[in-house]
C-alpha cells in the first residue's frame, strides 16, 4: 500500500504482518523501531481495522513503553467523494447523499444542507415544519449519543452497555420508521420543510418513549457511574485545556465538557429552539469523565426538548407552499395544470437557485456541523462543502492522548466520538 | 435437486461414463454424513469479523449482533472476532473507498480457509449511489463475494435472511434461485456474451430495426 | 452577522491599517463577506482576530470553492466566528489557476519544492505550478486538517503548512478531484457508440 512507510526489516523476529492492519489497540506486535534517532520510541500502527468500533480510523502512534508520545491520525479510508457527487445532482437529490456522511446523525446533515439552501432561496419554513424538524433532530441526537455510549462503553470493557443502549436505539429507529419509512437515512427533511406529516399514532408512541427515556438513562448511569474500572479509566484522562480546544476549532460536547458553554442551539436561534426551554450541560475539568457526563445529560435534555416540542406542535402545513421549490400535493396533479407543470419541472430539472453562497451551521451531536453551498444559478449546486465536526475535533486527539497511556488513548478515542463517515466525507 | 435425480437415473442406466461418473460418485457418495456434519457445524458457528466500514456497520455488526432485538447470536454467529486470522466470515458493511480496498483485500487474505464474504448493502455490492472516483464500484472488483444483500442500509431482517442463505450455501445446499424453482432455466437473455451469446432472432431483428431508425 | 453598515466599518478600519488589502465587500442573504487580496490574507485574519472590538477568534471553516468558468478561479473561504457577539464573517481570497504555460498565480511563485511537491506527479499543471496562498495555521491551529483537505481536493498550496500532504485520498492519487473540470467518475465517460464509430 502506498501509504505505508518504509519499514526496515526486523532482525530475528518475524513481524506478524507488515503494516499490522489487524492490531488490537494494546498490541505489542510491533512493526519496527522506525528511526534510529529516537531509539526508545516504538511506532505502531492501529487500524484501519481494529476492534474499537469507531470506523476506519488509522492511528500511527509513537510509544515510549506504554506512554503515547505522538499520534498521527491517517484518515480517508471511507472517503466517498460525496461533495463531488453533490455537484452532479439537482438540489433535492443531494439530500440523500449528504445524509450519508455522518451516518449516525443523519438528520443533522439534512438540516444543515436544507437550511443552507433555504437561506439561498429565501424560503420560509412553516412553524409546524420547524417543530417537526426540531423533534427529529433531537431524537437523532439521542440516537447518536446512544450509539456513542454503547460503543464507547464496549471499548472500555463495559460490554453490557451495548445491549442496553441499542434497545433504546431500536425504539428510536422504530419511531423514525413509523414517520418516514426508513430506519436510517430517511431523507425526511426537504428544502421547505419536511417531506411528510407525522402519521397517527406517532405522537402516542413518541410520548411513551419520552416518558421512558429518563428512566433508561438512569439505568445507564447506574451501570456506569459507580463502576470502578470505568471511573478510573475516564477520570483525569484526556484533559485538554479549554483555550487549546478553541484554538483547534473543537466544538460540541468536547468543548462543553471543558467548561465553555457554547452551543449553537442557544447562540444562533434556529428552528424551534428559541421556543423550548432546555439547559446546556457544561463540565468542569474537561477530562473523559466530564465528556461522558455531558453527553448523558444531553440525552436527558434532548428528551425534554422533544417533549416540549411535541406539546407545542402547531397545526398547519408541514412544508412551504412555494411551488417553485416544493412538490405540489399529488391530489392536485389531476386537477390543476400549473401543478402538473410545476411537478414536472421539479422532478426533471429541479429548481434553480439564484447565484450566491451561504454557510449555515447547526449543532450536531459532535459539534458544529456547517454546510457551505455555492450556487451558480443552475439547478445543480456548484459546491457543497461540509464543515464536519468530527473532522475538526480529530485534531484535538493528539493533544488528548499525548503523555498518557495507550489505554487512556482508547478511552479518549471513545469520548472524542469520531464518526469516520463525517471525517472522510 | 432435479439435476441430481436425473444424473442418478443416468448412472443407473449406465449412461454416465468416465469423468462424469467419477464426479457423480464423488458428489453423491463422498458427501458423507461426516462432511455434512462438518458443514452444519461451520454454518452454525460462523465467527464474523468485527468489520464495519460505514453506515451499514451501524445496522449490521452493531444493530444485528449487538442488539437485543435482531440477534444474530441465535444463528451461532455471536462470537465476533477482531482478528481476521480467527474469523470465518467478513461482512463488508459499507462503502469501500479506493483507499480502503487494498486493506480489505489484505484482511480477506489473512483469513483462513474456509472463509466467506458477505457484501452488505448497495455500496459494497455495486458502489451504491456513489458512482464517483472515490468508491470502488462493488467489492466484487477485488475480492470474491459469496452473498450480496441489497438495501441502503438493509434492514437487519434482510441481513438475517441473507445470513441464512449463506448458511444454506455453506451446508452444501445452495438456495435454488427462482429459475430452478419454477423450471424457467434457459430463459435468460444475455446482453453481451454469456452462456447463450446469440440473441434470440426476435431480439436481433428488433435491434436491426432500431439501428436502422437511428441511421436513417 | 455584522450588518451591511457594520461590514463597511470593518472594511474602513482594515483599510487604515492595511491599505489595499480588501478588494471588495458583499452582504448577501444576511451573510457578510470580505474579499481580500491573497497576499495580505494573514494580515487581515490577524486583524480580525486580534483587533480590540473585533475578536473573530474562532475559525469555523476553511474551504475552497472552484468558481470555474469565472476567473479568478479558486476562492479560499475563511468562516470566522465571534463567539462573544455571535457574529460570523466570511473572508474570501480569490486565487487564479496557474496555467502550465507559465502564467503567474496570485500569491506568488511556489518556493520550496519539498513543501509543494505531492508525492507523485499530477496531471495537468506541473508540480510547481499550483496556486498558493499563505497558511494560517500559525493564527488558527484548527486550519491544519482543513488546509490539507483543500490541498488534497483542489491543489491549492498553503505555504508554511507543517505537513501539506494528501489527507483523504490515497497518497499516490493523481489529480485534484474537487476541481470543476475533473470528471465525477475520475475518468471521462466513454460511450460505446462513439467508441465504435469514432475510434
Amino acid at each position: 500500500m502506498a501509504e505505508q512507510r518504509q519499514i526496515p526489516p526486523m532482525p530475528g523476529r518475524e513481524a506478524e504482518d507488515m503494516g499490522g492492519i489487524d492490531s488490537t489497540p494494546n498490541a505489542t506486535a510491533s512493526i519496527s523501531d522506525s528511526s534510529q534517532a529516537r531509539s526508545e520510541l516504538m511506532t505502531i500502527n492501529i487500524g484501519p481495522h481494529h476492534p474499537a468500533t469507531h470506523g476506519v480510523l488509522r492511528l500511527v502512534v509513537d510509544l515510549d513503553g506504554e506512554v503515547v508520545k505522538d499520534l498521527k491520525p491517517v484518515i480517508g479510508y471511507v472517503h466517498t467523494g460525496i461533495e463531488k457527487s453533490c455537484e452532479d445532482k439537482s438540489y433535492w437529490k443531494v439530500i440523500p447523499f449528504v445524509e450519508r456522511m455522518d451516518y449516525v446523525s443523519y438528520f443533522f446533515q439534512m438540516e444543515a444542507y436544507c437550511g443552507a439552501v433555504e437561506r439561498l432561496t429565501g424560503l420560509e419554513i412553516p412553524p409546524r415544519a420547524r417543530y417537526l424538524r426540531t423533534i427529529f433532530l433531537e431524537l437523532c441526537r439521542i440516537h447518536s449519543h446512544l450509539v456513542w455510549l454503547g460503543t464507547t462503553a464496549l471499548d472500555l470493557g463495559a460490554v453490557s452497555m451495548l445491549w442496553y443502549c441499542f434497545r433504546e436505539r431500536d425504539r428510536i429507529l422504530d419511531l423514525f420508521e413509523m414517520a418516514t419509512g426508513q430506519r436510517m437515512h430517511t431523507r425526511y427533511f426537504q428544502v421547505g420543510g419536511v417531506i411528510e406529516d407525522i402519521p397517527l399514532g406517532f405522537e402516542a408512541k413518541l410520548r411513551e418513549f419520552v416518558a421512558d427515556m429518563p428512566v433508561r438513562v438512569g439505568q445507564y448511569q447506574a451501570l456506569l457511574d459507580r463502576n470502578e474500572v470505568f471511573l478510573s479509566r475516564t477520570k483525569g484522562t484526556g484533559v485538554v485545556p479549554r483555550e487549546r480546544l478553541l484554538e483547534l476549532g473543537v466544538t460540541g460536547p468536547l468543548l462543553r465538557a471543558a467548561g465553555e458553554p457554547w452551543d449553537l442551539r442557544k447562540a444562533f436561534d434556529y428552528l424551534a429552539y428559541p421556543e423550548v426551554d432546555f439547559k446546556v450541560p457544561v463540565g468542569t475539568v474537561g477530562d473523559n469523565y466530564d465528556r461522558y457526563r455531558v453527553r448523558v445529560a444531553e440525552m436527558v435534555e434532548s428528551t425534554r426538548i422533544v417533549e416540549q416540542a411535541l406539546d407545542g406542535l402547531p397545526e398547519g402545513p408541514y412544508i412551504a407552499d412555494d411551488r417553485k421549490y416544493v412538490l405540489p400535493p399529488r391530489s392536485e396533479l389531476s386537477t390543476s395544470m400549473e401543478s402538473l407543470i410545476h411537478h414536472f419541472k421539479l422532478v426533471t430539472e429541479g429548481y434553480r437557485v439564484g447565484p450566491g453562497e451561504v454557510y449555515y451551521a447547526v449543532e450536531s451531536p459532535r459539534g458544529e456541523l456547517g454546510c457551505f453551498v455555492l450556487s451558480d444559478g443552475s439547478a445543480k449546486p456548484a459546491r457543497v462543502h461540509f464543515r464536519d465536526a468530527s473532522f475538526v475535533n480529530l485534531q484535538a486527539f493528539r493533544d488528548m492522548s499525548k503523555d498518557g497511556y495507550v489505554a487512556d488513548m482508547i478511552a479518549s478515542l471513545g469520548m472524542l466520538d469520531p464518526i469516520l463517515g463525517g471525517v472522510d466525507r | 435437486m432435479r439435476e441430481r435425480q436425473l444424473r442418478a437415473r443416468d448412472m443407473l442406466r449406465g449412461d454416465l461414463e468416465g469423468e462424469e461418473l467419477e464426479r457423480h460418485v464423488e458428489e453423491k457418495v463422498v458427501m458423507t454424513s461426516f462432511e455434512r456434519l462438518l458443514n452444519w457445524g461451520r454454518a452454525n458457528s460462523c465467527f464474523p469479523l468485527t468489520f464495519g466500514l460505514a453506515c451499514c456497520a451501524i445496522e449490521a455488526p452493531i444493530a444485528l449482533v449487538g442488539s437485543p432485538r435482531y440477534d444474530l447470536a441465535r444463528f451461532g454467529a455471536e462470537a465476533l472476532r477482531a482478528s481476521p486470522r480467527q474469523a470465518d466470515l467478513i461482512i463488508l458493511s459499507g462503502r469501500v473507498s479506493i483507499k480502503m480496498a487494498p486493506v480489505v483485500r489484505r484482511l480477506y487474505d489473512q483469513m483462513l480457509e474456509p472463509k466467506w464474504a458477505i457484501s452488505m448493502g448497495a455500496c459494497s455490492s455495486s458502489g451504491g449511489m456513489f458512482a464517483n472516483y472515490a468508491v470502488v464500484q462493488g467489492a466484487d472488483k477485488f475480492m470474491p463475494i459469496d452473498l450480496h444483500i441489497p438495501g441502503c442500509p438493509p434492514r437487519p431482517e434482510a441481513v438475517m435472511y441473507g445470513f441464512n442463505k449463506l448458511q444454506r450455501k455453506i451446508m452444501g445446499n445452495p438456495d435454488q434461485g427462482w429459475r430452478q424453482r419454477y423450471s424457467a432455466t434457459g430463459t435468460e437473455e444475455w446482453a453481451r456474451g454469456g452462456p447463450r451469446s446469440e440473441p434470440s432472432p426476435e431480439a436481433a431483428e428488433a435491434y436491426e430495426r432500431a439501428r436502422g431508425l437511428i441511421r436513417a | 452577522m455584522p450588518d451591511a453598515p457594520g461590514l463597511e466599518l470593518i472594511r474602513g478600519e482594515i483599510e487604515q491599517d492595511h491599505p489595499g488589502a480588501i478588494l471588495d465587500t458583499s452582504f448577501d442573504r444576511g451573510q457578510a463577506a470580505l474579499v481580500v487580496d491573497p497576499a495580505r490574507i494573514l494580515a487581515v485574519l490577524a486583524w480580525l482576530r486580534d483587533a480590540p472590538g473585533q475578536g473573530y477568534r474562532f475559525l469555523s471553516s476553511l474551504h475552497v470553492a472552484d468558481y470555474l468558468p469565472a476567473q479568478p478561479r479558486f476562492g479560499v473561504h475563511y468562516e470566522l466566528l465571534n463567539r462573544d457577539r455571535v457574529e460570523r464573517i466570511r473572508v474570501k481570497a480569490m486565487l487564479e489557476d496557474v496555467a502550465p504555460a507559465g502564467g503567474v498565480g496570485d500569491g506568488g511563485v511556489e518556493d520550496d519544492p519539498a513543501r509543494s511537491t505531492p508525492p507523485s506527479p499530477t496531471t495537468g499543471p506541473a508540480v510547481g505550478d499550483l496556486p498558493s496562498i499563505d497558511s494560517c495555521v500559525s493564527l488558527f491551529p484548527t486550519a491544519e486538517f482543513q488546509e490539507r483537505e483543500a490541498y488534497d481536493f483542489f491543489g491549492v498550496v498553503f505555504k508554511g503548512h507543517p505537513d501539506l500532504t494528501r489527507i483523504l485520498l490515497p497518497e499516490d492519487y493523481v489529480g485534484w478531484p474537487q476541481r470543476r473540470d475533473f470528471p465525477v467518475g475520475g475518468e471521462p465517460v466513454t460511450f460505446t457508440y462513439n467508441e465504435r464509430n469514432y475510434g
